[in-house]
């Protein structure tokens, strides 16, 4: 059914359709919404589940750890600083093999404090071993959680969900909630594969010695790699079955014959699609290339897409401080060695801690890679504001 | 007929052939909790000793399940384990959650704290050998006065942090203290918890031959002599009263629970001030008072 609700109401209604077991959370702005409007759903018994309200979120973490170990379908939600708390429990949750979905409200990082959109926060644990699927508007945030739990329990590798804070989660949109017969065909039972359970004792969580440890890291390797077929195949039964396409790894948009492409991920594309149509309006020709699983990263795909452009540029709201762009990286990597030389690819960072990408500021930044090639630089940065002894 | 060490092991839920070191009063404490508790028993084990010993892959010496995480998080994820038996309505199962002193009282005490506040079905167990262990006996909250640890070369100048007390005010049920010397006195006190529905803490104390500096085949008889110098009460409190007390009819000079021991021998060096000592005979005088011993 279509409806006018709030991004993060979006998001409840999918996680509820879902019915996790059992949901942990600690409040951080802007993710509230999400845990608000489920703990109302649990609290009006339209979804039979344990909605724990706990002391940090690193306690949430733990709990949803503790619980997909007992064989629940688990759910919690964050951001930012509380992302980053969690941070130690996350690599453990992706080391243990535990399909946990995470909804990440992606959120700058302190400090200074900032808590506006950018994709910082989902960024520095990239390296954990959960997969990261990132959603562009109101209605795919909502979809990729049917998704992700389908993914996140065949491949038994934990899933978030990142979709940009505030101009997603409290941006109100028209969005098709499914019922839930559709989604409960989509999305069979959680089946666990090793649980806690006395009547099959076994020890979850040993350590391992120089023996064993690096074969086990190999392992979780290859399985994030082999998460692209299932998160592609995932996509597929998701079109099939609701009739739209949401997620997968990458989407296109007016790239075929594009003279410059671009290269983003999150809701900066739909201002991105915008400024193609206008700039096509004055004759240039502009495609975009828009990244939805950042990890496991696309690259085969992303290297079949774009070695026949000349002229790429990859805008990103993250920043490896002292390094530079992070998703230019991986587009860069995607390249074989002796291609990437020649190669065109240029990296702006854009939009950090909430700062507005306009189309103005995109049509001027393909108007710079049309005469230039751009290592690597700043969008929208206001030079008025920085003196020259910070430097 | 005397049943063998093979048979007699059989029946132990933590087996034999860990690697704890020899006179290991937590490996002990541990075998005694689980023997308590029984089968249909879940452990989150926090990083430490305990699980080093016990828990290296592939020969886990745990006859029941066994789950370990994190150093600091122990208490959230038997909570985890707790909410996740009752949404799925699988049969009813005790979760248990241990740690040291390091991740109960430090690092790990705010999961502690919100695992008692929200009031999970969770047996929260310490084994307290008053400093990280693990890592090389460096100082805890729980390292009392006077011990000398690696980071403390000079012997510690902070008290012991009541986390018994501390369980009471969160409102826990029932808070206990053992010690290793007194095997049915611990094991009645496992399942007088286990008997209670709501949040248990029980802190058990554990002698650590390494770190403190004794032999193997005395952590008995320091247990038994931590209780006799009413250093280390032994208590129950259910509901916020103190229902029972191990009373120590003689008691024994502090000096005779330190002397055997490395970590204080700097307190009866020539030079040292014996006011050391004599601010340890008040702890332990303050207990005989509190508890009346």
């Amino acid at each position: 059914m279509l409806k006018q609700i709030e991004g993060s109401q979006a998001v409840a209604d999918a996680v509820a359709l879902c019915r996790p077991n059992v949901i942990s959370a600690y409040p951080i702005t802007p993710q509230t919404h999400i845990v608000e409007d489920l703990a109302t759903i649990v609290a009006e018994g339209r979804l039979d589940t344990e909605f724990l309200n706990v002391e940090s979120e690193f306690a949430a973490a733990s709990v949803v750890l503790g619980a997909s170990a007992a064989g629940a379908r688990t759910y919690t939600a964050t951001t930012s600083q509380g992302l980053l708390l969690m941070t130690e429990v996350l690599y453990c949750i992706a080391g243990m093999r535990l399909p946990i979905v995470l909804t990440c409200a992606n959120r700058a990082i302190s400090a200074p404090l900032s808590i506006w959109n950018d994709h910082q926060d989902s960024m520095s644990i990239r390296d954990s071993g959960w997969i990261q699927i990132h959603a562009e508007n109101n209605q795919e945030a909502a979809d990729l959680h049917f998704q992700a739990y389908k993914i996140a329990e065949k491949t038994f590798l934990p899933v978030m969900v990142c979709m940009d804070g505030f101009i997603l989660t409290h941006a109100f949109e028209p969005v098709d909630i499914p019922d839930q017969d559709k989604v409960d065909d989509f999305l069979p039972a959680f089946r666990p594969r090793a649980t806690v359970d006395p009547m099959y004792p076994r020890g979850l969580g040993l350590f391992a010695d120089p023996r064993f440890y690096m074969e086990m890291r190999y392992i979780i390797h290859r399985a994030m790699e082999k998460s692209e077929n299932t998160i592609k195949e995932v996509h597929e039964e998701f079109n099939k079955a609701f009739g739209r396409k949401s997620g997968g790894l990458l989407k296109t948009y007016k790239l075929e014959n594009a003279d410059v492409v671009i290269v983003a991920m999150g809701s900066v594309v739909g201002t991105i699609k915008d400024t193609i149509d206008l700039l096509e309006e004055k004759g240039k020709s502009v495609g975009l290339l828009q990244i939805c699983s950042f990890r496991p990263f696309p690259r085969k795909q992303v290297y079949q897409l774009l070695k026949d452009k000349e002229n790429i540029v990859v805008v990103e709201k993250a920043l490896s401080l002292g390094r530079g762009g992070i998703l230019g990286s991986d587009v860069r990597w995607s390249f074989p060695r002796t291609e990437q030389t020649d190669r065109k690819i240029s990296n702006f960072v854009a939009g950090l801690g909430g700062r507005d990408i306009t189309t103005d500021d995109l049509a001027a930044m393909v108007e710079r890679v049309e005469k230039e090639h751009v290592e690597f630089d700043f969008l929208g940065l206001n030079r008025d504001l920085i003196l020259e002894r910070d430097l | 007929m005397m049943k063998t060490a093979v048979e007699f092991d059989k029946k132990n839920l933590l087996a034999s052939g860990h690697r704890a070191c020899g006179g290991c009063a937590q490996a002990l404490a541990c075998r005694m909790v689980l023997d308590a508790a029984g089968k249909n028993t879940i452990a989150c084990v926090a990083t430490g000793c305990l699980e080093v010993f016990s828990g290296p892959y592939p020969d886990p010496s745990w006859r029941i399940p066994f789950l370990h995480s994190l150093f600091e998080n122990s208490a959230a994820v038997a909570a985890g384990v707790e909410v996740a038996y009752r949404a799925l309505k699988k049969a009813p199962v005790n979760v248990l959650a241990m740690g040291g002193d390091g991740s109960t009282a430090d690092i790990g005490f705010q999961c502690i704290s919100g695992m008692f506040e929200r009031g999970h079905n969770v047996l929260y167990v310490c084994y307290d050998n008053e400093a990280y262990m693990n890592t090389g006996v460096q100082r805890s909250s729980f390292t009392p006065f006077g011990a000398k640890t690696t980071t403390t070369p000079a012997g510690n100048r902070f008290h012991k942090k009541d986390l018994p007390q501390l369980a009471v005010v969160h409102g826990v049920p029932y808070v206990a203290t053992a010690t290793v010397d007194d095997y049915h006195d611990l094991q009645r006190k496992v399942k007088t918890a286990l008997s209670i529905h709501g949040p248990k803490y029980l802190h058990v104390y554990a002698p650590c031959p390494l770190g403190w500096g004794h032999a193997g085949d005395m952590s008995i008889a320091i247990s038994r002599l931590a209780k006799e110098t009413c250093l280390f009460p032994v208590y129950e409190i259910k509901d916020g009263k103190l229902v029972s007390v191990v009373k120590i009819p003689v008691k024994k000079p502090v000096e005779e629970y330190l002397k055997v021991q490395g970590r204080f021998r700097h307190l009866f060096k020539k030079g040292v001030p014996t006011t050391e000592v004599e601010l340890i005979q008040e702890i332990a005088n303050q207990n005989i008072e509190r508890f009346n011993l």
